[in-house]
């Protein structure tokens, strides 16, 4: 009985508890980052220089950033398959505009950049909440088409660092403070949706729609609305991350940000979003970004084969995934043996 | 308390329709509840009680009638207008987000927001706390629901009804996974929300809680209304006349028992932490209840036998024959058949058709050259379906599209296509409507005249009494007494699951 329950032991009481459990999830990939910085540190003094650091930040930016919306779509038990594509897309047509304009202004292109982005990510939202066609289709043929399209509109010309105005291409290497100014704005916007999604009833109700769609419905909760800004987001942000992509290299050609989408959920679920939606951190998947990128450049700094960094990727990937089945049989056990003390009293 | 003559009605659902395609799920539904009471909605499954839920819950719209709420016309186009209106539910089965907090399930949509719109979890905790408080029971407002049992889980529900102070409050079987104790406290709950001038439409397939509890009965078949009645002016059997619409004998059979050779001798049995030392005889032609408290080690006594779990010591025979630990499929070579409680998870596959499901269990006896027929599935599946006396469309549709009560029916079908020499059966009735009960009881009866031993699992203690031979009750996985049935009386049977007369113990 409830009633005459003692509280539960004290390690089912932590591990039971959302938050603590989250943070030890985002504590352990710190401290996991840490290692690998350090290890490799060891071996290669480089590695710590400010420079080398600079370039971890920069190299882990943009997952990062893409990051934060695939995770509030994965949270609705949903994915975005299109952010690569978007990528693209965007940092091309910006780049269009900066070779027929060369005084565009910055803030208006990256607005520009989020545009074509929102536009992407409104269809893909559309699509999935009207026709209820699972996401991970309803993106995958979004990601083709978008592919496609940008290859006719590129149409094998590519553009080139001349014409990308050098205030623009600050962005990519001025730093502030010693933090590259590309981290800077990834970090703003990883915290400020790390704090929203704490925080607001809009953004629980995400949680809740992933957590248990029933549920979600029956409480009232304006699943399709709430899912459709999901995407929008995702998308304005992949729309974001291309005008970025295109500041940091300065050139696109049709292969840009190709492939991005897999890393991304990859980070994603390494940083402990739940695949199938319910729970999860904008933060933990950044760290995840961070944990990736900085094995990535681990591997060259050791001058291990790069061939090696997927295969790590893929390990690491499978490992978040049974840690965390691990985990939750965990929990349900020692929450069970709680129970067992209330019927025992 | 408010006199229900004098008051105005707070909610008059009046002649609503509800389709769905071709099926008439409400023809003529009407209900009206005063303020200040409790209010039994009866029916058997199918009757509409769930549908009239969901209308008044704002989750379907009707599709004729008129919906009053103190005195003024309503529409709920949703379940926040329901909610807005003052209109709570506590639904059959719980809806929570196991990856939220206890708090947040509560609160979830309404989370009380403190500077610039921001969720104020200290004082949604606080406020969780305070609801804890006034049911009386003691749970963590900021654990995850996950792993919530499932008891603790109806309590949250409860808790979030209670949080929306409303002063309609709808419950659709609240008490099917709760306790005595939580029952009680749970009509407690009630009886302070109608002296505040509430009104409860309460769902129970439990008659004597409705007697208990309830001031009004409204009586639904087949999607329409049947009769309002205050309770003092009915009886059970008029209840369950209007419900089924015919009389209905008894909802248990007469019995004979003839006990024969012993089929399962379970001796010193324990599994550590679960049971201890449990003894066990079911012989031949007779019924063998396993009593006691939702907890109390009774399923998991059941699943040892049939091998799904290990025990750590004792030994289990069946027909002389002693059994391996953890191999169910011994057991079943052996004659045993094991019917679960939970027939969604446990027993079915709800999107593979009746016959498959069926067919599933004998699957060895109708493979030729390792291939299966589907032809004689359906074959085998039609016997039985047949047998049991299953409603359904055509014998391939799935299992989903069937009603509780035959789909426990497959469930039993599946087990009895092998024949088993003992069947162990797991909460029965439970969720099934009066006039399936019935029939689900004289099958038992049935099976047992032809000489198969029952091992009979079941919380509901007028079908232990009604049911059994022999009651033999667990308490904290210990086994307290071994009634015969002339001993077996509810008195005896609920001191022994309280642990009261350990001296007693047999």
């Amino acid at each position: 009985m409830s009633a005459l329950a003692p509280p539960a032991p004290g390690r089912a009481r932590l591990l039971a508890r959302g938050s603590s459990l989250l943070r030890a999830r985002e504590l352990s990939l710190f401290i996991l980052i840490v290692l690998v910085f350090g290890g490799t540190t060891l071996k290669n003094h480089n590695f710590a220089s400010a420079n080398s650091v600079q370039q971890l930040l920069t190299g882990a930016a943009l997952i990062a950033l893409l990051g934060v919306g695939e995770t509030l779509v994965i949270i609705t038990n949903n994915v975005d398959l299109s952010v690569g594509s978007v990528v693209g897309l965007s940092a091309y047509l910006v780049g269009m505009v900066f070779k027929h304009n060369p005084n565009f202004p910055v803030l208006l292109a990256l607005a520009l950049g989020i545009a074509v982005g929102a536009a992407v990510g409104a269809v893909n939202g559309l699509i999935t909440t009207v026709s209820k066609v699972p996401s991970l289709v309803v993106t995958l043929a979004t990601l083709y088409i978008i592919r496609g399209a940008d290859g006719l509109i590129v149409n094998g010309h590519t553009i080139d660092p001349e014409f990308i105005p050098k205030s623009f291409q600050k962005i990519g290497y001025a730093t502030f403070l010693g933090v590259p100014w590309l981290a800077i704005i990834v970090i703003v916007i990883v915290a400020g949706a790390g704090f929203a999604m704490r925080s607001f009833r809009s953004s629980r109700d995400l949680y809740a729609i992933g957590s248990n769609p029933e549920a979600a419905e029956l409480a009232g909760i304006p699943a399709a609305k709430r899912v459709f800004t999901a995407f929008l987001v995702s998308g304005s942000l992949a729309g974001l991350a291309g005008a970025l992509f295109l500041a940091l290299h300065a050139q696109i050609d049709v292969t840009g940000g190709k492939g991005y989408e897999l890393t991304v959920v990859a980070a994603v679920v390494v940083g402990g979003v739940a695949i199938f939606g319910g729970s999860g951190t904008v933060i933990g998947a950044a760290l995840g970004a961070v944990l990736l990128n900085t094995i990535d450049q681990a591997l060259v700094a050791t001058k291990v084969s790069p061939f090696w960094n997927l295969a790590i990727a893929g390990g690491l990937l499978l490992l978040a995934i049974v840690f965390d089945r691990w985990l939750s049989l965990r929990v349900a056990k020692s929450l069970q043996s709680a129970e067992g003390a209330h019927h025992d009293v | 308390m408010v006199d229900p003559a004098s008051a105005a009605p707070l909610l008059v659902l009046h002649e609503a329709t509800k389709r769905f395609g071709a099926v008439h799920a409400l023809v003529d539904a009407s209900v009206t509840l005063y303020p200040g009471e409790a209010h039994a909605l009866l029916g058997e499954n199918g009757a509409g009680k769930s549908t009239l839920v969901k209308i008044l819950a704002g989750v379907y719209q009707p599709d004729g009638g008129s919906l009053l709420v103190g005195g003024e016309p309503a529409v709920f186009h949703g379940p926040n207008a329901s909610r807005a209106a003052g209109v709570s539910i506590i639904y059959q089965e719980p809806t929570l987000f196991p990856d939220l907090t206890v708090a947040e399930n509560i609160f979830m949509g309404r989370q009380p927001l403190g500077r610039g719109r921001v969720i104020d979890r200290a004082q949604m905790n606080g406020a969780a706390a305070e609801v804890f408080a006034r049911l009386g029971v003691r749970l963590d407002p900021a654990r995850l629901a996950r792993g919530l049992s499932v008891a603790d889980q109806q309590i949250v529900e409860i808790a979030k009804a209670l949080s929306l102070k409303a002063n309609i409050l709808v419950m659709d079987e609240p008490t099917a996974a709760l306790t005595g104790v939580e029952v009680e406290r749970l009509f407690e709950v009630m009886r302070t929300l109608r002296n505040q001038g509430a009104a409860v439409l309460f769902i129970s397939h439990r008659l004597e809680e409705v007697f208990a509890c309830c001031q009004r009965v409204t009586i639904m078949r087949d999607g329409s209304f049947v009769r309002t009645d205050p309770i003092e002016a009915l009886t059970v059997s008029d209840i369950i006349r209007s419900m089924v619409g015919r009389d209905l004998e008894s909802l248990y059979p007469e019995r004979t028992s003839d006990p024969g050779d012993v089929v399962l001798e379970v001796e010193h049995l324990s599994r550590e932490g679960v049971f201890d030392d449990i003894n066990v005889t079911v012989r031949r032609g007779e019924i063998v209840a396993l009593a006691g408290l939702v907890g109390a080690g009774r399923s998991e006594v059941a699943r040892a036998i049939f091998g799904i779990d290990r025990w750590t010591s004792g030994t289990v025979k069946v027909n002389g024959k002693p059994l391996p630990n953890g191999a169910p499929m011994a057991a079943m070579a052996a004659g045993v058949a094991l019917v679960p409680e939970d027939r969604r998870q446990q027993g079915l596959v709800m999107d593979l058709g009746i016959d498959q499901n069926i067919a599933l269990a004998s699957l060895g006896r109708l493979k030729k050259f390792g291939l299966i027929r589907r032809s004689e599935e359906t074959g085998l599946a039609r016997t039985w379906a047949e047998r049991l006396q299953m409603k359904f469309g055509r014998i391939r549709n799935p299992v989903s599209t069937l009603s509780g009560g035959n789909q426990q029916k497959v469930v039993l079908g599946k087990w009895l296509a092998r024949k088993p020499s003992l069947l162990i059966i797991d909460e029965p009735t439970r969720g099934i409507d009066i006039g399936t009960k019935a029939e689900v009881h004289r099958l038992l009866n049935d099976l047992v005249s032809d000489g198969t031993a029952v091992l009979m699992i079941s919380s509901e203690l007028p079908e232990v009494l009604g049911m059994a031979d022999r009651v033999l009750v667990l308490h904290e996985g210990k086994l307290m007494a071994d009634l015969s049935g002339s001993e077996a009386t509810e008195d005896a049977v609920m001191r022994a699951a309280s642990g009261l007369n350990a001296e007693a113990a047999a």
